[in-house]
């Protein structure tokens, strides 16, 4: 039974099988070629023993040369194919991995460290591609010569070659055993380290605690016993790794040594001659790097399967989120009629639910406005619409289609939303805020930044709009992050608008101008607005106060002022900071 | 290719100094090195032998046909062998060894300057990159001591005797085989300047694939909610591509350089044939000498292209020591504390060197010790036109005076972002005011002992931070001042010892994750029992916001009262519902000093601190008035 990752391996390589073939050849004819050099030796050598012309001699050492020539370019073929086609699968493998992550929903995220996945981009990518370039390579390189010589070396004595030949396994034996042992405490070592590492980051982080409670001579003590626990380990690790060299060198010295001892005795007898007996240690000499090849080249193979299954169990995870077989791709835009039916949603793995029995409509280019405490589950509604998280079926729906039956892409197309604390990338501001429209124009761009009340700011940094905001806009402000992303939401131009407390950074004067614009465009949209201050949504349609998941209050302004319950309490709670603002 | 670039010249200046302050570190065991070196050339010295015994094998024992001789050949020929496996297994032992305790020595050393670096410094540094320079660039650094540098003597004494070894046996012989040198050297130097090129491209690449997915991972959701994982995948493919296409080029220069490295040493091998198989025909040299010469040239060519491997590990090492020396160059606060083994750079900036490990002084400390009285209970703190910025001129504090009376207890109350939290942050000295000062029993602060002033002051910060140990361990904070017994005396006092009994393993429990799996409150319980251990004669509370249930609530109100008791106290209050029984409350709001007075006092006056209580009241116990800021 061949494993499942195996057969999509094998498939994968499948596509390079021309390549492949060709580099193999290579490898074999490089080899068959280079080995023809210890006869050129051996003639050589018996002609001088025997006399010889200076014309021979020159032939010789044509020969020498021709073999070089030749092999050379055999082996550029071998290198240019065999690994040249691991890089390609690499990339194939590596575009594959990119492509599936971004099919995987929010909560596929959640459940894994961004290092992680990194690791597998990275590392877990490296130790495939040395299984298939390097790992090949010496494999059919091994086997080569090492079948190759052995023919010679038998053709020359059976006696010497199995004599000599005795210590040979035991070299791969060697590379094998020490490298699988180096491996694992290689891996202690880094365990350790990662503890170091751990140390070091709680005591940056916690500096302020450290100094306030003269903590430093005990996490100096912490970080020396860890730190000494870290040397001991890489003492243990060398240990070992200390004695692999040198004992491989030693045993392959002692194959040169038999050679030489028996194969001289072999000659002084007379059963072969002196240029055969050159011939032969050379031969020898040539079988010692594919003998370590080998032991190294099967560490290879055992890392390289493991993190190509990684790999391949990753890249089998369904997405739990995708269009629905069949679903529907309307031809026109939506006009924008939004409805949550009895919508109750628990998220995966939480004990309670964050909404509750929630029921309201909101028809084409209206806005509803919901307020509510920290957790009360504002964020999740919003969410749903967009299918970041997927509501149960039946209960969220665009102009009367349930979401879930929806084309996932289409649906998203007509989203647009800023989220709280929105995600800006390294690149300029301009592609910033063009980040969800196919082309960035230059017009289009300024145009929704003045809406953003952005455009003044633009134009004080050192290279306006092209100017590069950093990673994740480290070099804006809070407020200025929130307003790209009302821009680019702006920009995007779709029938559905979702604010998630996005002016929470903004000072209120700048809210209010920003509202100012951004009216004009709720005009020609649904929207929907989620906001813990009462002057961004009094203007509302319709407001919802939503506590612990359930709607409590609904109406607009001044009869939910009226009804004197949470949202009036809210209401006097920001006449209150105003005016403590203000004195 | 001889053309000077000044700014080379400077560069490798510069890179000397570097080595030179990096090979300080070396000095404590100049023994075991000097002994390594020892030891590795005569391993490259044992690595010699064996072609000459292998033409003595074939010109005394073969030729003569005398097998008494072979036989003593290859003993000793085996005893070369033992003795070359014993010195590489030493060799690397000892250098191992140098470089491990070196990395102890230097971590060691950063480990403590950051202990002493301002705390503003923090501000400014992730966290990530300043572990990045303990782990990652000292091991970088270790590359060149273990993997490098005594390899590298290695190799230039196998060199120089293999050249010694050929010239003993037929220096005309010689002369011919090494005239295709020039063109070694040519063929490696053009490689080794093209692969710095490549592979530097291909590591630009790896962090330009790392950033983009990284960033991507990040901001998945808002790909996926623009609709952008077409055009992003185009662009991580595009990377990808150019990844791929530096290695190719990388492989393509390895596919030339290797068998054009064959073919000049197949060169030499042929003009062996031919010329000295001339010399054996006509001027008798033997043919173990030919023998020899061939293997000896094989073994010349090995090293050589090794060298530009180590070349790179020594390029990476210098830029590694560079972020090293940087981060220990950077001046420490003034407000540090002693610690043992903190080694000090005696200048500061780029020319500052190193001294001997270990004899490095103690920074100069202008602050007078006061360990006699130190901090009673009846500490007299003044905040006397204190002005405060974290940068530049946007104050944070502004003209702030007031004064804790001994004994007494004030809270200061205010919007988010009034200021309050720094104050603490000034007392500790964690900064330093711009303008005006503090005074602690009628001293300025500066002139106070850091390490005697912090162990009299109790902190309770809003976040309470718990190190990974056992819960006693978190409670003592390994200071010698405090029993495990008095520690177990205070959980008692303010109620944290039955929190600690749950836990497994109670006191000898550990704490994992900075206290992940205890409840807010229960890690507050914890802070306080951490402080009242201490008995400090100051107490500063910057109190906590997360809302706790009203049982945990309960308990920390009368634990609160208890570490209060007789102590001077600051409470930085963001919930105003617990502070009714201090005895004076200062309002800060935009960072100055707006209201003084009691509780009684001030909700009489019906200014800032009653529309505070008021919005409290509205908003429900969770909230604080939030941010009100008019930049």
């Amino acid at each position: 039974m061949i494993p499942a990752h195996f057969v999509r391996l094998l498939r994968a390589a499948a596509r390079h099988r021309t390549g492949l073939v060709r580099g193999i050849v290579c490898v074999a004819c490089a080899n068959v070629v280079q080995l023809s050099q210890p006869l050129v030796l051996r003639h050589a050598i018996d002609d001088l023993y025997g006399g010889v012309t200076a014309e021979k001699l020159g032939r010789y050492a044509l020969f020498v040369l021709g073999i070089a020539v030749l092999a050379g370019m055999f082996r550029f073929g071998m290198r240019h194919w065999v690994i040249g086609i691991s890089r390609q699968l690499e990339f194939d493998i590596r575009n594959e991995f990119f492509a599936h992550l971004q099919r995987q929903p929010l909560e596929w995220f959640h459940r894994r460290r961004t290092g992680e996945l990194m690791s597998i981009a990275t590392n877990d990518m490296a130790a495939v591609r040395m299984m298939l370039g390097p790992g090949v390579m010496y494999t059919v390189n091994t086997l080569t010569v090492g079948v190759l010589s052995l023919t010679f070396m038998l053709a020359i004595s059976p006696r010497l070659t199995l004599l000599s030949l005795l210590p040979l396994p035991l070299v791969s034996l060697s590379v094998w055993w020490f490298g699988d042992r180096i491996h694992r405490r290689f891996e202690g070592v880094q365990q350790r380290m990662a503890e170091l590492s751990a140390q070091v980051q709680e005591n940056l982080a916690g500096v302020r605690v450290v100094r306030a409670f003269g903590a430093e001579p005990r996490e100096a003590r912490r970080f020396d016993a860890l730190s000494e626990d870290y040397r001991r380990g890489h003492l243990e690790l060398i240990r070992v790794s200390g004695v692999f060299q040198p004992s491989l060198a030693f045993w392959s010295g002692v194959g040169a040594l038999l050679a030489i001892w028996i194969g001289g005795r072999e000659v002084i007898s007379g059963h072969i001659t002196l240029g055969q007996f050159v011939a032969f240690t050379v031969y020898l000499g040539m079988l010692n790097w594919p003998m370590v090849a080998l032991g190294w080249v099967i560490n290879i193979f055992q890392r390289g399967s493991a993190s190509f299954q990684r790999i391949t169990s990753l890249l089998e995870e369904e997405p739990a989120i995708t269009s629905a077989p069949g679903a529907r791709v309307p031809a026109e835009p939506a006009r924008g009629g939004l409805e949550f039916r009895d919508l109750t949603f628990n998220y995966p793995g939480a004990p309670t639910p964050v909404l509750r029995g929630v029921t309201f409509r909101v028809p084409a280019g209206s806005t509803v406005a919901i307020v509510g405490r920290t957790g009360s589950g504002k964020s999740t509604l919003l969410a749903l619409l967009p299918r970041l998280f997927d509501p149960p079926a039946g209960t969220v729906f665009v102009d009367g289609h349930d979401v879930r039956g929806l084309d996932l892409a289409w649906l998203r197309a007509q989203v647009a939303s800023v989220p709280q604390d929105p995600f800006l990338f390294s690149i300029t501001v301009a592609a910033n805020i063009a980040y969800g429209v196919e082309r960035e124009d230059a017009g289009a761009v300024a145009r929704a930044a003045q809406i953003a009340h952005l455009h003044d700011d633009i134009a004080s940094f050192p290279d306006g709009y092209r100017t590069f905001v950093g990673e994740r806009g480290i070099t804006l402000s809070g407020g200025q992050k929130q307003r790209t992303a009302i821009a680019r939401a702006v920009l995007r131009d779709a029938p559905i608008l979702l604010l998630d407390d996005c002016l929470s950074n903004v000072d209120t004067q700048t809210e209010e101008a920003i509202l100012e614009g951004l009216r004009g465009e709720m005009r020609r949209r649904t929207t929907l607005l989620v906001s813990h201050r009462v002057s961004t949504v009094r203007e509302a349609d319709l407001i919802l106060v939503l506590d612990q998941g359930r709607i409590v209050e609904r109406g607009q302004h001044a009869e939910l002022l009226a009804l004197g319950g949470h949202y009036a309490a809210l209401h006097r709670a920001q006449q209150l900071e105003d005016e403590i603002a203000a004195s | 290719m001889s053309v000077h670039d000044p700014e080379e010249d400077a560069g490798r200046a510069y890179e000397h100094r570097l080595a030179v302050r990096m090979f300080a570190y070396l000095t404590p065991y100049r023994g075991q090195v000097a002994f390594a070196v020892i030891v590795t050339l005569a391993a490259a010295g044992v690595q010699l032998a064996y072609p000459w015994l292998t033409k003595e094998a074939i010109d005394l024992g073969i030729r003569h046909r005398d097998t008494y001789v072979l036989d003593r050949i290859a003993l000793a020929y085996l005893s070369a062998l033992l003795i070359g496996m014993g010195l590489g297994y030493l060799q690397t032992q000892i250098m191992q060894r140098v470089g491990q305790n070196l990395m102890r020595d230097l971590r060691a050393h950063l480990f403590r300057h950051l202990q002493r670096l301002p705390v503003s410094y923090f501000d400014r540094q992730p966290v990530g990159r300043l572990m990045t320079r303990v782990t990652n660039d000292v091991e970088v650094l270790n590359e060149m001591f273990t993997a490098g540098v005594d390899a590298l003597f290695g190799d230039l004494f196998i060199l120089i005797g293999i050249v010694v070894a050929m010239a003993q046996l037929n220096v005309e012989l010689l002369v011919v085989t090494f005239s295709v040198l020039p063109l070694m050297v040519l063929v490696t130097l053009t490689f080794r300047v093209r692969v710095r090129r490549v592979f530097r491209d291909v590591r630009s690449c790896v962090a330009r694939l790392n950033a983009f997915l990284n960033e991507n991972l990040g901001g998945m959701s808002t790909v996926q909610l623009l609709g952008r994982e077409s055009r992003n995948l185009g662009e991580f493919r595009d990377i990808n591509a150019a990844h791929r296409d530096a290695n190719l080029l990388a492989n393509r220069y390895h596919a030339v350089f290797f068998p054009l490295l064959e073919l000049v040493s197949a060169m030499a091998l042929a003009l062996i044939v031919w010329y000295g198989g001339r010399q054996v025909m006509w001027t008798g040299i033997t043919l173990g000498t030919l023998v020899a010469f061939i293997q000896y040239t094989q073994r010349f060519f090995r090293p050589l292209s090794d060298l530009s491997e180590k070349y790179g590990i020594l390029q990476q090492a210098m830029a590694s020591a560079e972020r090293i020396f940087e981060l220990l160059d950077t001046p420490v606060d003034a407000a540090a504390v002693r610690l043992p083994g903190a080694r000090v750079a005696d200048g500061h900036g780029p020319g500052a060197r190193i001294t001997a490990a270990g004899l490095l002084p103690e920074i100069p400390r202008v602050a007078h010790v006061d360990d006699a009285d130190g901090v009673g209970s009846g500490t007299r703190v003044e905040f006397d036109h204190v002005w405060f910025a974290y940068s530049g001129e946007r104050w944070v504090l502004e003209d702030v005076s007031f004064t804790l009376e001994p004994g007494e207890r004030v809270a200061v109350v205010g919007p988010t972002g009034s200021g309050k939290t720094t104050l603490t942050s000034l007392l500790l000295r964690f900064y330093a005011p711009q303008r005006g000062e503090i005074r602690v029993k009628g001293r300025s602060l500066a002139d106070w002992d850091p390490e005697a002033l912090r162990r009299r002051i109790g902190l309770v910060l809003q976040d309470v931070f718990l190190f990974s140990g056992t819960v006693e361990e978190n409670l003592t904070l390994g200071d010698p001042n405090v029993a495990p017994e008095q520690a177990r005396a205070a959980a008692v006092e303010v109620h944290a010892d039955a929190v600690v009994r749950r836990l497994p393993g109670a006191y000898g429990a550990p704490i994992r994750e900075r206290g992940a799996t205890l409840s807010a409150g229960e890690k507050q319980l914890l802070a306080f029992a951490r402080t009242l251990a201490r008995d400090p004669g100051l107490l500063v509370l910057d109190e906590a916001t997360s809302s706790v249930d009203t049982h945990t609530e309960r308990l920390i109100r009368s634990a609160l009262r208890r570490l209060l008791a007789g102590r001077t106290s600051l409470v930085i209050a963001h919930r105003l519902s617990t502070i009714h029984d201090v005895d004076r409350i200062v309002v800060l709001h935009h960072g100055r000093v707006r209201e003084t007075g009691s509780h009684a006092q001030l909700m009489a006056a019906g200014g800032l601190y009653h529309r505070l209580v008021q919005l409290q009241y509205l908003g429900g116990e969770d909230s604080e008035p939030a941010a009100v800021t008019t930049r």
